[in-house]
Formats: C-alpha cells, sequence, structure tokens
C-alpha cells in the first residue's frame, strides 16, 4: 500500500479502534483528576440512586451502587485495574512465553521435547479453570491475579514464537552468525526476535483484550481483585444481585468492558490483516 | 493408521500425565496442602489429624505417587465438606452442565455457520463488513454481561423468560445463547475462512464455469470440503464451552459443575475443585484426540501425510 493511500480520511477512520483504546487508556492514567468523587467514599443516604440523581451539589450521573458510591467514579477508576492487570500479564506471559518459544525451536533436542511438552500439557486445561484452581490454592489479589493470568498464558506466545523461530533458524543470517561464534541469547534476541516480532504483537493484542476479560472474570467469581478496589467484574457481580431494582450498577461497567476488549479485538484483527498481506 | 493412532494415544496418555501432576504441584504452592481442605476454623489439633489421615506427613514423593495410583484407578477422593465421594458430586451436576453445553454448541452452529457462509459468499460487499463487524462485537461481549443484560431485558423488563434457575426448556435459552455467542463468533470465522479457501479452488470455478448455480454449488460442493476445519474446533469448543460455563452457570444459577467449582472455592472444598479441573482437562485432551481423528476418517489427504 502506498503512503498516499494511508492518509485518505476514509482510512484513518478505521482506525477508530485505536482511539477508543487510547481514550480508554487515558480514563485508566487520568482516573484521580476525572472521576468526579472519590470511588471509595460510601454515602448510605444515596444508596441504590439512579443515574442523574443529585443530593447537596453532588451528581451522581450514572447512579450510586448499594453502598452509596458514584458509579461512573467506580467505572473510571476501574479501567485502571483492568489495564494494569491485562497489561502485566500480557508482559509477563509474553516474555516467558516468548522466550520458552524461541529456545525449543533454536536449540531442539530434548529441550525442545521438555518444553513444548510443557507447553502441550499447560494447554490441555482450560485456561479460566486452570486460573480458578491456582487461585483457589494462592488466595485472590491483586498481584496474585496477575501472576495466575501470566501462568496460565505463557503456552499461548511459546507456540507462536516457536513455529516463527523454526521457520527461521536454518536461514543463512542465522547459520551464518552464529558460526561467528555468536552466543544464544545473541542471537535469540538480535536476529530472530526482531523478525518475529509482528505476528507476536497479534497475539499479544488479542491477548490483552483475553486478560481483560479474564481479569473480570475472575473478579466476578471472587477470585479476583478484591474490594473495595473498584474492578469492573466485581461491579457487575453487585450488579447481578440488584439487576431487578438497579440496573445501572451493571450496566456501565459491563459497557466500558466491552468497549475495552472490543477496541483491543478489533486492532489486533486489523494486525494480522497487515501483517498477513505483508508477507 | 494403526501407527498414527497408537502415537496419538501415547501422546493424548503423556498429556494426561503431565495435567496430573501439574495439579498435584498447584495443590503444593503455598507448600501446605492441608490447609485447602480444612474449614478456616480448624484448630491446631484438627490440622493435624487431617495431615495424618491423608499421609500428607510422608515424604513428597510418596505422595505423588499416592496420588499417580489413584487418579490411574479414577479415585478421586471424598469431599470432606460435603461428606460424599467427589463422584458422586460431579455426576449429580453433570448432566446440567452437558445440557447447557448443548444448548450453546447449538447456538453457535446454527447461527454462527449461516453467518460465515454469507459472509464468505458476499467477500468484499458492504455486507460481507457489516457481519464481521457483529461477530467481533459477539466475540468481545463478556458473557457475565451479556448474561446480566438478558436478564435485565427479557427477564425482568419484557418478562418473556425466567431470569434464572432451571427446570424447563425456557429457563436454558439465555444461558445457552450467553455461553454461545462466544463460539458463535469462532465458528463463523472459520466457516468463512474455509468457505473462501474451497472458493478460490479450480473445482469450483470450472463449475462455476460450467453454469452450476450459487445454491447447488453450496450444496453439492462447498458445505462438505469446508466441514473439515469446523469439526476439528468443535472439539476445541467443547473444553471453551465447559470453561465457560464456570462463569454464565454464576450468572444464571445453573446448578452444573460451573456452580459447583465456584460454590466449593467459597466452601475451601478443594477435593471438589480439582475434581472439576481434572475432569476438563480430561475432556480437553479426549476432545483434542477424537477430532484427530476424525480428521483423518474426513480426509484423507491427512492419513496420508501422517503416516
Amino acid at each position: 500500500m502506498s503512503a498516499a493511500l494511508a492518509f485518505r480520511p476514509r482510512t484513518l477512520a478505521a482506525w477508530w479502534p485505536a482511539g477508543l483504546l487510547a481514550a480508554l487508556v487515558a480514563c485508566a492514567i487520568l482516573a484521580p483528576w476525572l472521576a468526579p468523587m472519590d470511588p471509595d467514599r460510601q454515602n448510605l443516604m444515596a444508596r441504590l440512586k439512579a443515574p442523574g440523581f443529585e443530593a447537596r451539589g453532588a451528581l451522581y450521573l450514572l447512579g450510586s451502587d448499594e453502598l452509596g458510591r458514584d458509579v461512573l467514579s467506580r467505572v473510571i477508576h476501574g479501567a485502571r485495574v483492568s489495564i494494569v492487570v491485562a497489561v502485566s500479564s500480557v508482559l509477563l506471559s509474553g516474555v516467558v512465553g516468548v522466550a520458552v518459544g524461541m529456545l525449543a525451536a533454536y536449540l531442539r533436542g530434548w529441550v525442545e521435547t521438555v518444553l513444548m511438552r510443557l507447553v502441550d500439557i499447560f494447554l490441555s486445561i482450560p485456561a479460566i479453570l486452570l486460573a480458578i484452581i491456582t487461585v483457589a490454592v494462592l488466595g485472590p489479589g491483586f498481584i496474585n491475579v496477575i501472576l495466575v493470568l501470566a501462568l496460565t498464558r505463557w503456552p499461548r506466545y511459546a507456540r507462536v514464537a516457536y513455529g516463527q523461530t523454526l521457520a527461521l533458524a536454518d536461514r543463512p543470517f542465522v547459520r551464518l552468525s552464529r558460526a561467528m561464534g555468536a552466543s544464544t541469547p545473541r542471537v535469540l534476541a538480535l536476529h530472530i526476535l526482531p523478525n518475529i516480532i509482528g505476528p507476536l504483537l497479534v497475539v499479544a493484542t488479542l491477548e490483552f483484550g483475553l486478560m481483560v476479560l479474564f481479569e473480570a472474570g475472575l473478579s466476578f467469581l471472587g477470585l479476583g481483585v478484591q474490594p473495595p478496589m473498584a474492578s469492573w467484574g466485581a461491579m457487575l457481580s453487585t450488579g447481578r444481585n440488584y439487576i431487578a431494582t438497579a440496573w445501572w450498577i451493571a450496566t456501565f461497567p459491563g459497557l466500558a468492558l466491552f468497549l475495552l476488549v472490543l477496541s483491543a479485538n478489533l486492532i489486533g484483527d486489523r494486525l494480522g490483516d497487515l501483517i498477513g498481506k505483508g508477507r | 493408521m494403526g501407527r498414527f493412532l497408537l502415537q496419538r494415544s501415547g501422546q493424548a496418555l503423556v498429556a494426561i500425565f503431565g495435567v496430573v501432576t501439574l495439579v498435584f504441584f498447584i495443590q503444593r504452592l503455598t507448600g501446605d496442602p492441608v490447609l485447602l481442605l480444612v474449614p478456616e476454623t480448624a484448630t491446631q489439633e484438627d490440622i493435624e489429624a487431617m495431615r495424618r489421615t491423608l499421609g500428607l506427613d510422608r515424604a513428597l514423593w510418596v505422595q505423588y505417587l499416592d496420588f499417580l495410583r489413584d487418579m490411574a484407578s479414577f479415585d478421586l477422593g471424598r469431599s470432606y465438606i460435603r461428606n460424599a465421594p467427589v463422584w458422586d458430586i460431579l455426576l449429580s451436576r453433570l448432566p446440567q452442565t452437558l445440557q447447557l453445553a448443548a444448548g450453546a454448541l447449538v447456538v453457535a452452529l446454527v447461527i454462527g455457520l449461516p453467518l460465515g457462509l454469507v459472509m464468505a459468499l458476499t467477500q468484499g460487499r458492504p455486507v460481507s463488513r457489516v457481519i464481521m463487524g457483529i461477530v467481533l462485537a459477539f466475540q468481545s461481549l463478556p458473557t457475565f454481561w451479556s448474561g446480566i443484560m438478558m436478564i435485565l431485558l427479557f427477564g425482568v423488563t419484557l418478562k418473556w423468560l425466567p431470569p434464572s434457575g432451571t427446570g424447563t426448556l425456557a429457563h436454558l435459552v439465555m444461558p445457552s445463547i450467553a455461553l454461545g455467542l462466544l463460539s458463535l463468533a469462532t465458528y463463523a470465522r472459520i466457516a468463512r475462512a474455509s468457505v473462501l479457501d474451497e472458493l478460490s479452488k479450480d473445482y469450483i470455478r470450472s463449475a462455476r464455469m460450467r453454469g452450476v448455480g450459487t445454491g447447488r454449488l453450496v450444496r453439492r460442493h462447498l458445505l462438505r470440503n469446508a466441514a473439515i476445519p469446523v469439526i476439528s474446533i468443535t472439539a476445541l469448543e467443547i473444553s471453551q464451552l465447559l470453561a465457560g460455563a464456570v462463569i454464565v452457570e454464576t450468572v444464571f444459577a445453573w446448578p452444573g459443575l460451573g456452580l459447583l467449582t465456584v460454590q466449593s472455592i467459597a466452601a475451601r472444598d478443594f477435593m471438589v475443585v480439582q475434581a472439576v479441573v481434572l475432569l476438563g482437562a480430561f475432556v480437553t485432551i479426549a476432545a483434542n484426540f477424537a477430532a484427530d481423528i476424525l480428521y483423518t476418517v474426513v480426509d484423507p489427504r491427512v492419513r496420508l501425510t501422517k503416516s
């Protein structure tokens, strides 16, 4: 595609998911300044008030929850939890998984057998179940959720990195650098990684969306981030109990969650198409 | 074929052995598995007694061999909280989860496959892009949100369907849709990709040149050849559905294995949690195995290249 085409308004408009993601990330970063109220401040006089409720000059734009906390402020702060957990677990599982996959494909022999069998074993436990049993042992909490998600998802990156590295390991430039005495970490980091980073980025983007869903899912089940920390999943869990009387408690955090995951999936999809076309 | 079957069975066994080992070590991540099995109110003496009863005071490798032996004889142990064999508890909940998974699979197949076919046949036209957008939106829907929103709309506001619980076919509708939407997206994408792939082949082009109409083309040629990836994906989706059931069952208070898992974690009934995870892994491995076998049956080309 020529550079001129890339700047046509229609092409730019097609990148709206990136704008949406950027806006949500901005929400997370600027949460303390954007949120109209303290997300944890309870007001028992203003419990379960509908969106637009006003009390003593405080406007509850998206209503209040069962403890009289402002739903809008909690949704804004919830973006922090979702994004920080998802980014951390993607980085952690990505680094581990890519290292494992590259080493297995590059070193071959028993290292390959052991590592890739391990990948197969991890992948044969449905991820959410593996996460649940590990949280059941370790206990819930912010850091544990990140660790558990990373533990669950590294094999995904390992598979992709493995396949990509296998295709490269016998190419002349890799063999040359090896013959000239480059160490394994050097070859992997300087010659192989830059050439396989594209497909890995696509995986990481899609995984980001999945990690957001997983965190929310674990928190929804009470196994994730613990109260009073504002997490969209935990808010949905409360909202489910009040669905007949206070629809707004579940609706808005869910909407935010949906938009975040949707933007990540759309971007991942587009990246995948672009990389696919580049080949 | 015989050798492939043998080799593939060997792989499945290794995977099962690996999963059992993994679960054994996850139990010991915090160092003391007894703490997972006793209520929070247990005294130090209770804990010691439990440790001796279960043989957890022995060397780690003895415990490990013991665990392997139990698993090899399909002995999942006893729940100390519910005071019943774990197998009985699982079997009492399994039918509900199977019902839900079947319902979700129907939703996903009946809506997903035609959507994928239409996307492929209208490739390049706006219709195709709109459907793709919808499919992507489905894929991004958190099941616990779409579930709650359905309860709000159809259960609370319109009162068309019971908001939660079990008993009649009407109870099954919303949970099946909530669980099925995710797989629906997968099916639509796979169907689209494999139909597009078939469309580009020579036999389709020559059939078109002979004047074969689209309807006949789809029925006689496309569906059969595009079915192969769909079959293998179904195997993978079954384990996805079982895992997704954990959340959907919680949303709709559907008394299957998923709700059992969540309740067991809250009740610190680790034996049951562990059993559900092992069952989930076993089903996944078995489904993958079945998919590989089906593959060779449906498509002789796979058989040739693999042996």
